[in-house]
């Protein structure tokens, strides 16, 4: 039995606190560090750490299941293309596509959340299917072809530079993260996970199921729009192909393989998802031939890592650096390692 | 009246009769159990005082309101909180953090104060922390405080589940089998919670229990039933003597 | 024209049909919501195009060796990889589906003579057109409406009167009971892993002269939700049915609205069931989890 091995709660954030700011601190310093294409690969991590930290909330914390996020995605990357084209500001257009998406979450939850979880995800994957399709025909989103995204400046510096999309991510990935924080830590998130854990049990204490399910859902369609902005300008031209089923089931990779946890496990499983590709992409081109001609590679390998991190890992990367820390930490071997996560 | 009044309770489904024509009724500050073989309908009468499940007809009345009107999630707010009979703790969370999930409906901040993180936010936070240390140290859990469930022994889970309920800030505690699975000295431990919850906290008790030296030291009434109706009502003594009572739980051995 | 749109659209929905049954089969016995049923599908095509196509067998002799094969496969995945996640939470059994189906696409790009590129196999029937009640109709149509047809009536007599079959439906009633009159259930899930591959293959062998041979045309196989879901998502006379809805709702509403329209239009019927009719199109009660 593990009695008593954790610090009191207020040293352990305080340090939890000065961790976060000297990363912070040396993400900030980063682009004076490496060359451009490794500030662009960082940038890519840091989006997709914020849809991450919605889908550690929603599946992780409330244990909803979504397959089509990649709608909400698509709503904020063309939504706010669409916005800024039209003269709308930065400022203006990111808080209204997430907004819009805040409240199609809530509207798109509600119904499906009277049934079991499977139906969510099948309500969910339906609405996917329906924007994509409808993107695909639109004039003003230029159809199947795709429209590119109109230029924008902040502060006077243009989105296309690295740099200044790198720091811009930055400050709404810390933003996202603190948000996502106040609310696991608040009574909200005692009451996803005590609603994940038992239904019957959260309801008995008060807790309106369909209202902090909707919330859950609400808040992850939020940060994926948000993530939607910000990818619009980093890959500069929006096409449907873009934002398929297979980017919403990249976003449940990612909460598979980085843990869902805690919401640290929203970073890991974004660098697994960002640099895994580009790593093989080095590989292929050292290999002679042949093999790297392989196409759809990288999809086997994010099958595989898959099944191999629920058969054997199943809270993910957070879950093992946690065990190694509280191992460290116990000098025995008494780390958490059941299988009892969401 | 003060207290819970059940009045001609039914419940059934799949043409099986859960609960038949049930009355009985529960005056404030008194501790009342149920008892009954396995099947005879106790938990339905809590699923449906709590409406966790929808009665075909009766009336249920606490305090004088109406519990039939309200959804699930209102109980909690009209004072009346349970245990569960398999328990139903967060198991990856702590003993503290469970009991601090019990205080809910004690928190009025909005979710958007909660986002930001405001000084309101993080009073009634401090606030409620407090209150659930204090509910802990009361229920003498405060050595696995920050002990996750999954780790810790069922006696001392069961007595999590009363400290969660607690937390809610109940008027009415419904106790679904306390003493299942805890061994003598622990049912003892238990019996004197639940004695002192319903005198120093001025809480009412109803429970539902298999054993009747428990039963009899903590009940001023017991209500016994069998296939979903009652058998009698009255003192712990007499209920126990009672024929009917006798044959229902010889019956239950048998079969 | 209506006429033609009609057996179009039938046929279509026979394809969707046969994936949604084996998925319904799959999930009424095991629980399982199988995100792979449309690669398995995919993976009959290939067998097809292997034994029909590369070795040249004659069309019935390879059809049959190519449902058999899909089929064992069905069986091995139970075997090596569903059996191993029982009891976990539905999330990540979904999950492992999900995975299986990405290394289904990667394997088919890599075996010889499969690869990324749109194939296609002969048939007896390519281009052949039969006149019914005055009608010129495709053959190929004719035959996915018949094949269907013929599965349907042997399904519901192997349910009905073979043991296996008993023992299937008996142990998707009642795990625990099976178990006491001496069914294995794990056995009796591989089996029926087995069958709803086998029938999601014979789909994909149909389907092939339509949408061609490639890994990624299993993507069809997500059509087996709506199918599902319209049908009462725990029935398979509902999945039956929705299948032909969905193929008739897809085809009429590709002539007469427009190209987007078809695409969402399955996926708005499941969206509408799932609002207005979650019990699905026949009223069948859906399991609530308790």
């Amino acid at each position: 039995m593990v009695a008593q091995n954790t610090a009191p709660a207020s040293r352990r954030s305080g340090q939890m606190l000065l961790l976060a700011v000297v990363a912070v601190l040396a993400a900030a310093g980063l682009p004076f560090l490496i060359n451009s294409f490794f500030v662009g690969v960082v940038t890519s991590v840091l989006i997709w750490t914020i849809i991450g930290l919605g889908m550690v909330v929603l599946l992780g914390y409330s244990g909803q299941v979504s397959i089509g996020h990649s709608a909400f995605l698509a709503i904020g990357a063309y939504g706010h293309a669409l916005l800024i084209g039209a003269g709308v500001p930065f400022f203006l257009s990111v808080p209204i596509v997430v907004a819009a998406c805040l409240a199609v979450g809530a509207l798109i939850a509600l119904p499906s959340l009277r049934f079991s979880g499977v139906y969510l995800a099948m309500a969910t994957l339906a609405f996917a299917f329906i924007v994509e399709a409808v993107i695909g025909d639109l004039d003003i989103t230029g159809g199947r072809g795709g429209m590119p995204v109109p230029r924008e400046k902040l502060f006077g510096y243009s989105l296309t530079q690295t740099n200044v999309l790198f720091y811009a991510t930055l400050v709404l990935l810390v933003g996202t993260f603190l948000i996502a924080r106040n609310l696991v830590r608040s009574r909200t998130g005692r009451a996803w996970a005590s609603l994940r854990d038992s239904e019957v049990a959260a309801a008995s204490m008060g807790v309106g199921i369909a209202r902090y399910k909707t919330y859950a859902f609400a808040f992850s369609a939020a940060t994926t729009a948000l993530a939607g902005t910000l990818l619009a300008h980093k890959v500069g031209y929006l096409s449907p192909d873009g934002f398929t089923i297979q980017q919403s089931i990249e976003m449940l990779i990612l909460v598979v393989i980085g843990g869902m946890g805690s919401l640290a496990g929203a970073f890991y499983g974004a660098a697994f998802l960002i640099i895994l590709p580009i790593l093989l992409s080095i590989v292929k081109d050292k290999v002679p031939s042949g093999m790297g001609e392989l196409p759809g590679l990288e999809a086997g390998i994010f099958g595989a890592a898959l099944i191999i991190f629920i058969l054997f890992q199943p809270k993910g990367i957070d879950g093992a650096i946690r065990a190694v820390l509280a191992r460290l930490k116990n000098g025995t071997g008494a780390g958490r390692d059941d299988h009892a996560g969401a | 009246m003060q207290g819970l009044e059940v009045r001609h309770l039914s419940m059934s489904f799949g043409g099986i009769h859960a609960v038949r024509d049930v009355s009985f009724e529960v005056p404030a500050g008194s501790i009342f159990s149920i008892i009954g073989p396995n099947g005879a309908g106790k938990t339905t009468i809590f699923n449906l005082l709590t409406r966790v499940a929808t009665p075909s007809g009766g009336e249920v009345l606490f305090d004088g309101t109406n519990l039939l009107g309200l959804r699930q999630n209102q109980i909690a707010r009209r004072g009346i909180a349970r245990t569960f009979q398999n328990l139903e703790l967060f198991q990856d969370a702590t003993v503290v953090e469970n009991v601090l999930a019990g205080r809910h409906i004690n928190f009025s901040t909005s979710i958007w104060q909660e986002a930001l993180g405001v000084a309101e936010t993080r009073r009634q936070e401090d606030a409620n922390r407090a209150e659930a240390d204090r509910i802990v140290d009361y229920l003498g859990l405060r050595r696995f405080r920050d002990t996750p469930i999954a780790y810790l022994p069922y006696g001392i889970c069961k007595i999590v589940e009363l400290g969660r309920a607690l937390a809610v800030k109940p008027r009415l505690l419904l106790l679904d089998e306390p003493a299942a699975g805890l061994n003598a000295t622990e049912t003892q431990r238990m019996a004197h919670w639940i004695r002192d919850i319903n005198t120093s906290l001025n809480v009412t008790v109803v429970l539902i229990e298999h054993d009747m030296r428990l039963v009899e030291e903590v009940s001023h009434r017991v209500l016994a039933m069998e296939s979903g109706r009652v058998l009698t009502v009255g003192e712990p003594q007499e209920v126990q003597r009672h024929p009917e009572v006798i044959a229902a739980y010889l019956g239950g051995v048998i079969a | 024209m209506i006429a033609e749109l009609l057996l179009n659209g039938i046929a279509l929905g026979c394809v969707y049909s046969l994936i949604a049954l084996g998925f319904v089969l799959i999930f009424k016995a095991t629980g399982i919501v199988n995100f792979a049923q449309g690669d398995i599908m995919m993976l009959g095509s290939f067998f097809g195009l292997t034994t029909i196509g590369l070795w040249g067998m004659p069309y019935l002799l390879g059809f049959v060796c190519a449902v058999l094969a899909t089929a064992v496969c069905g069986y091995l995945f139970n075997r090596l990889l569903l059996q191993h996640v029982v009891g976990r939470p539905e999330f990540q059994i979904i999950m492992v589906t999900i995975g299986l189906g990405y290394i289904l696409r990667t394997i088919a790009g890599v075996v010889p003579g499969w690869g990324s590129l749109p194939q296609r196999f002969a048939t007896p029937f390519d281009g052949k057109v039969d006149v019914v009640f005055g009608m010129p109709v495709s053959q190929e149509r004719l035959v996915i409406v018949l094949v269907t047809a013929g599965l349907m009536v042997l399904l519901f007599l192997f349910f009905r009167f073979t043991r296996v079959g008993i023992a299937m439906q008996a142990a998707s009633q009642n795990k625990t009971a099976a178990t006491l009159v001496g069914i294995s259930v794990p056995g009796v899930n591989s089996l029926v892993w087995a069958l709803g591959a086998g029938m999601a293959g014979v789909a994909g062998i149909l389907i092939a002269p339509i949408t061609f041979v490639y890994p990624g045309v299993g993507y069809v196989g997500l059509l087996a939700f709506p199918a599902a879901v319209l049908g009462g998502f725990g029935s398979l006379p509902g999945a039956f049915v929705g299948g032909i809805v969905i193929g008739l709702l897809e085809v009429f509403s590709g002539f007469y609205l427009s190209e987007w329209v078809r695409n969402a239009a399955p996926y708005m019927a499941l969206l509408a069931v799932l609002f207005i009719r979650p019990s699905g199109l026949f009223g069948v009660r859906l399991q609530k989890k308790v």
